[in-house]
């Protein structure tokens, strides 16, 4: 199992954000987290990635108990994406990507070879490598996010919400892309969503959560066909009906 | 950055020539006042001994500067008044004569005999406003509380100033005004302060045309003009020494008061005055140098942006590591910005003060003071330009596996660089402004020809220091201006 989150729990304050929370992602396939706003679905991702520390249970990675000592390693394996504002405004596109690289003593040729790969996948115009996150639109800047996060050919892909501040039409063609890298890439992914079509488009395995827990994981036809829960039809049926009413208008 | 210390360097080296070489310096000093001014210079320009080079720290703030920069030895030497050592530097002491000399004895420090005029302190006002009301002594002033009195803050505080005198006389007047001397001749003339404070040998009694009211209860004690010098002098410099005592009881309350009114209302220099003087007592020849202005404005320069540079320089180095450990350390910065915060609230003038006992007088105290006043601006835009970097890029970073180190530099710092630059230009301006204080505690600079213009009333000097002060302002407004392009990544300035 690529990672594996065992009774997790995590409150804030007296707030539970994460109650009892066990859960198996699978090596090489796409898991997608999706839930209301507040289910808990974010603090899961940062608590894979060790912003925020579980208050009991256990994560581990490939078999190996995840800790204070071997986080930072683990992180060099990992590429992590967040919706918006996560590219740093004082770097140009290009030592986005590069900043880490620079620093695992990777050569200035297998850098820029690697920018021009990765370029050539995320459909990133090369004369924008030059350019300063101020200076790209949302898209780009996503694609760019993408780049930094598969430049060390990380094992894991965390999105959180990648497309989520993406006008429509931007937001389909990266949607597009981002299916296509995927399929040639063959990692394991794990994102995080709120938008049911962008899961079903997505996953191998959806995983329903409300108040920090699981309600029911599988295909999306196992979530219409046998809900677990009456919540699950409710949700299913919410983001279907909005299809259809805006269809309507 | 090692261009800028090279200059730095080298500028404390041109200016504090005790640092590069060793030569025999002796330090005259002199209060704010003219007449003391004009002694300074009647004892720098006396015939000493050869190779010794006696330099004139001009118009320090006051009694309590000058003595404590003579008992650590920060000064040599300086005309002092008998009332001033008795009511003042020993206040509070048996107040014999005899004792008082004895005290100087063991404190190391040597006096000569009284030089001859008695300047003590007077009570006066405008000649018809006197005449009107009929006042000829201060007992007369009981009559009339509507009376506007203005007085040196000095006197204001001293044990022989103003709480004595009411005490004594039972004055009614409470709202009292504290001033500066000079302003408060100013203020009697135009009306504003009915009754002030002077010396009896100012050259404005006459000039204004003053009425010196009697002390008719005989408050005021003699002020007799002595010289205070470290004992070590006498078997250092011999002649120096010699010629210091030849002034004794050679300069008569008309002679004084004939000097002070040659450079407060001729307008000559204090130099030239006391050239006059020594040429006719040791019928010698003295040489004039009277300064140009372009040196007078280049040597002041040098000195202000020696205050400047060193302690905006220090403070920088200081504050910005203070600012990164009060932003990673919460507990901690609520600790540091309360301090640095403290340290604004003090008057610049105390600030300057309260540097004397521990750093003396000269540059050093005043260096130390700026340095202090800097720091506040520097640590809190460093602590907040790093605070308000968005969660989202930090976290990002560090996924990303960079280690804090590498995010401070590569992330956290850039991010934060303008504001960090924009508590540097705060603090670099209000240092240029607060430096001319400096001259009230020996540290020279811009505030130097302020401090004479001030006290001659000449507008000519206090511009000459009061414009390139402002234009120093405004040229390192500009040099950080264009700094930022350098400094703040492109990136952020789009």
């Amino acid at each position: 199992m690529a990672i594996t989150l065992k009774n997790i729990y995590k409150s804030f304050n007296s707030t539970i954000a994460v109650k009892d929370f066990s859960y198996n992602f699978k090596k090489s396939k796409i898991t997608v987290l999706i839930g209301p706003s507040g289910c808990g679905k974010s603090s899961l991702l940062r608590l894979i990635v060790g912003l925020i520390k579980p208050d009991s249970g256990a994560i581990e990675i490939n078999d190996r108990l995840l800790t204070d000592l071997n986080i930072q390693s683990f992180r060099k394996r990992i590429g992590y994406v967040i919706q918006d504002r996560g590219l740093f405004p004082h770097l140009t596109a290009k030592q986005n990507i590069s900043l880490m690289a620079a620093y695992t003593g990777l050569s200035d040729y297998n850098i820029l070879s690697k920018i021009e790969q990765l370029s050539h996948l995320t459909k990133f115009p090369s004369d924008g490598l030059q350019r300063f996150p101020a200076e790209l639109s949302g898209g780009q800047k996503q694609r760019v996010s993408l780049m930094r996060a598969l430049m060390l050919d990380a094992e894991f892909l965390l999105l959180d919400e990648p497309l989520g501040a993406l006008d429509p039409l931007i937001r389909y063609d990266l949607q597009k892309d981002l299916k296509e890298i995927f399929g040639e890439l063959k990692k394991t992914v794990v994102m995080v969503t709120h938008d049911l079509y962008e899961a079903v488009f997505f996953a191998d395995e959806i995983v329903l959560i409300k108040d920090g827990s699981i309600i029911q994981s599988g295909t999306i036809d196992d979530l219409i066909q046998s809900p677990a829960d009456p919540f699950v039809t409710r949700f299913v049926n919410a983001q279907r009906s909005e299809i259809i009413t805006s269809r309507d208008n | 950055m090692k261009l800028l210390i090279t200059f730095i360097i080298t500028l404390v080296l041109s200016i504090n020539p005790a640092l590069s070489q060793e030569k025999a310096y002796l330090k005259v000093a002199s209060k704010k006042f003219t007449e003391n001014v004009i002694l300074g210079e009647i004892i720098t320009k006396l015939p000493s001994d050869p190779d010794l080079i006696i330099t004139h720290i001009r118009e320090l703030g006051g009694t309590r500067i000058l003595w404590n920069g003579l008992l650590k030895g920060e000064i040599d030497i300086y005309p002092e008044y008998t009332g001033t050592i008795l009511k003042e530097i020993f206040a509070g002491e048996n107040n014999q004569t005899e004792n008082f000399k004895s005290r100087l004895k063991k404190l190391n420090i040597g006096i000569t005999k009284p030089l001859g005029f008695n300047n003590t302190y007077a009570i006066g006002m405008k000649r018809d406003l006197a005449e009107k009301y009929g006042i000829n002594k201060i007992s007369d002033l009981k009559n009339f509380p509507n009376l506007q009195f203005g007085f040196t803050n000095e006197f204001m505080d001293r044990n022989d100033g103003w709480p004595g005198l009411r005490n004594k006389y039972q004055l009614p007047q409470t709202d009292v005004k504290g001033l500066d001397h000079d302003l408060a001749y100013r203020g009697l003339d135009a009306g504003s302060i009915d009754v002030i404070d002077f010396y009896s040998t100012d050259a404005e009694i006459e000039y204004y045309n003053l009425k010196v009211l009697e002390d008719d209860l005989k408050y005021f004690t003699e002020y007799k003009c002595v010289i205070l010098y470290r004992k070590k002098l006498e078997a250092l410099y011999p002649v120096f020494i010699n010629s210091v005592k030849k002034l004794e009881d050679t300069i008569s309350e008309s002679q004084m008061i004939k000097m002070n009114s040659d450079v407060k209302i001729k307008g000559e220099s204090e130099q030239q005055v006391a050239t006059n003087f020594i040429e006719s007592r040791f019928s010698i020849d003295v040489n004039v140098e009277e300064s140009k202005f372009l040196d007078r404005l280049w040597h002041n320069t040098k000195e202000h942006l020696f205050l400047v540079i060193i302690s905006l320089t220090g403070a920088i180095l200081i504050s910005i590591p203070l600012g990164i450990a009060a932003y990673k350390k919460k507990k901690f910065g609520k600790v540091i910005l309360g301090i640095t915060g403290v340290i604004q609230t003090i008057p610049s003038l105390a600030l300057l003060v309260f540097m004397i006992p521990l750093l003396g007088i000269g540059s050093w105290p005043a260096i130390a003071a700026l340095f202090l006043y800097s720091l506040l601006p520097i640590v809190r835009n460093t602590f907040t330009g790093l605070e308000d970097i968005p969660n989202s890029i930090r976290e990002s970073a560090i996924v990303l596996g960079l280690s804090p180190s590498e995010i401070l530099k590569k992330i956290e710092l850039p991010l934060a660089s303008r504001s960090i630059l924009a508590g540097i230009k705060t603090s670099a301006v209000i240092n240029v402004g607060t430096a001319t204080l400096g001259a009230l505690i020996g540290a020279g600079g811009y505030g130097q020809p302020i401090l004479t213009g001030i006290r001659l009333d000449k507008v000519s000097l206090i511009l000459e220091g009061a414009i390139p002060a402002a234009l120093l302002a405004l040229l390192v407004q500009w040099l950080f201006d264009l700094s930022e392009k350098i400094i703040v990544p492109k990136g952020l300035r789009i």
